[in-house]
């Protein structure tokens, strides 16, 4: 509890030096909201469900984003890490495009597939694939051959090979690539929802959106504040346990 | 099957007749064993010992069914070997736990792998070699927990469990501090005359070899071929630091030297 006495006064004096400079500078609401404001407006906005609505349609294309960019990544990550044509060309390919940011693919997306979800989520996929490849890939070539070769000696062979030694084996890395990917994947769909504007569903990225086009700066930082908070919640509630495990069994951190 | 059936010693005798094998390296082709021809028999326990580089991890390896790709006939109780197969487990210098199981996951993943078994029977046999390396109230501590003695311990556990025909072990001490290195020494014994398999260990320690096994054979390198052997007929248990077994081992290194000339020699 001590321990968190120092940060607590820190963090309370920035949030008063902040609302200070806020009330007394001068400065227009419009380019910098007292964290009163921005207070309020997340009360408001959540009381009226809207909040709420924009989390879910947010959080609903992130986990089938996020899932698909999983299946795919997984086990081509495997084929490349496997493959030696893989290597060379999926390889290369993933290697390229994970320099690109995800924002890059929405003009792509959008002539493609219009105005609608699939252009989101192709912009969530393309954001987190190619993460998810590389370190699957990373994972499984760091396996120690003698894993292998000792389950091989007891007699595992073919997919309980791959199930009981070869994914749990690389099971480090495929925890940091996946986070790796969540990461990604959370990034690429803020910028997508930033940037299209749908009719099918108002995220937190369109509210975003509409806070600036309102010129309401409250609602911009609340949902920035929202944006972070949700965040890391998902990553501790996704992650938080299978690091535990790791450090448990392992006897170290993944990151 | 019952446990008690399951847990009956097992053994075999193994041949090798014109075993060749040859590394393709950029440098031209290695022979790293040549014309190697061999009987073991049932319970045997024979030390093969050498410089490095002189192929008898390699002829280990070819027994285990890990090197494919050599000349020659290599057979298990009259069966070609072809490929890696739980009637001949191994147990490795480096002790090659799983580290997302536990000891007991470990010993218990080969058993896990045999059919006819329940997995309380599994259980129960997974204890009862975890008790015979002296690992009794150990099975659910990590492997990042134990120490290296211990960590080799569990794999000698893991080995045995699936009750193999014949143990191969490389080198499986040569990390370990002296102590503890003599507490297995024990150990090993007092398991062989246990569990009566046909024990194949490579080693690069004389003394050691001598302490162990019924046969030593020695290895020369470049290429890889048997020079000579030696049959240990010392008394059982032998104690590593018992004037005999010193000398004999003194002999034989000796032997040795003549053996494979100065540049050869094992240390």
């Amino acid at each position: 509890m001590k321990n968190l006495v120092a940060p607590f006064l820190i963090f309370a004096a920035l949030l008063g030096g902040w609302e200070y400079a806020a009330r007394s500078s001068g400065v227009s609401a419009i380019l910098l909201p007292a964290p009163s404001a921005v207070f309020t407006y997340l009360v408001h906005a959540a009381e009226s469900g809207e909040l709420l609505k924009a989390t879910l349609v947010t959080m609903r294309r992130l986990g089938v984003g996020y899932a698909i960019g999983l299946c795919i990544g997984l086990p081509l990550g495997m084929l490349t890490a496997k493959s030696h044509i893989a290597r060379n060309t999926l390889g290369v390919i993933a290697l390229g495009l994970q320099t690109l940011p995800s924002v890059c693919w929405v003009p792509l997306s959008l002539l493609w597939f219009g105005q609608t979800e699939t252009a989101m989520l192709f912009i969530v996929v393309m954001g987190t694939v190619w993460a998810v490849i590389l370190a699957t890939d990373h994972g499984i070539r760091q396996i120690p051959p003698l894993y292998r070769e000792a389950a091989e000696t007891m007699g595992s062979r073919g997919l309980h090979l791959w199930l009981r030694v070869l994914v749990p084996a690389s099971l480090p890395y495929l925890v940091s690539g996946s986070k790796q990917g969540w990461a990604f994947a959370w990034r690429s769909l803020m910028a997508a929802e930033i940037y299209v504007t749908i009719l099918s569903g108002f995220g937190l990225g369109h509210l975003l959106h509409y806070g600036r086009e309102l010129h309401a700066m409250d609602q911009v930082v609340g949902l920035m504040v929202l944006i972070i908070f949700i965040g890391f919640a998902a990553d501790k509630a996704l992650f938080s346990p299978w690091e535990r495990f790791l450090r448990k069994r392992w006897g170290l951190s993944s990151s | 099957m019952s446990v008690e059936a399951e847990l009956a010693p097992l053994q075999a005798k193994i041949r090798l007749n014109s075993v060749n094998k040859i590394f393709s390296t950029e440098r031209g082709d290695l022979v790293a064993l040549q014309d190697i021809s061999l009987e073991i028999g049932e319970t045997e326990f024979v030390c093969f010992v050498g410089p490095s580089g002189c192929g008898k991890s390699t002829l280990l390896r070819i027994v285990a069914g890990l090197e494919r790709g050599f000349s020659g006939d290599a057979e298990v109780n009259g069966a070609p070997i072809t490929e890696p197969g739980r009637d001949r487990t191994v147990m490795f210098q480096e002790h090659a736990l799983f580290p997302w199981l536990d000891v007991l996951g470990n010993v218990m993943f080969g058993l896990k792998l045999k059919p006819g078994l329940n997995d309380k029977e599994r259980q129960e046999i997974a204890l009862y070699y975890l008790q015979l390396v002296g690992l009794n109230g150990f099975e659910h501590a990590n492997v990042h927990e134990l120490s290296g003695g211990m960590k080799q311990r569990v794999a000698l556990a893991r080995a045995l469990a699936p009750n193999p025909r014949v143990l191969l072990m490389d080198e499986p001490f040569a990390a370990l501090d002296a102590m503890t290195r003599e507490q297995l020494y024990g150990d090993l014994q007092r398991i062989h005359a246990a569990r009566k398999k046909t024990i194949l260990f490579v080693t690069h320690n004389v003394r050691e070899a001598v302490c162990l096994s019924d046969r030593v054979i020695l290895f020369s390198p470049r290429p890889g071929r048997i020079r000579a052997e030696f049959q240990v007929k010392l008394p059982r248990p032998r104690e590593f630091n018992d004037t005999n077994l010193a000398a004999l081992a003194r002999d034989i290194t000796n032997e040795l030297k003549v053996i494979l000339g100065p540049e050869n020699r094992p240390v």
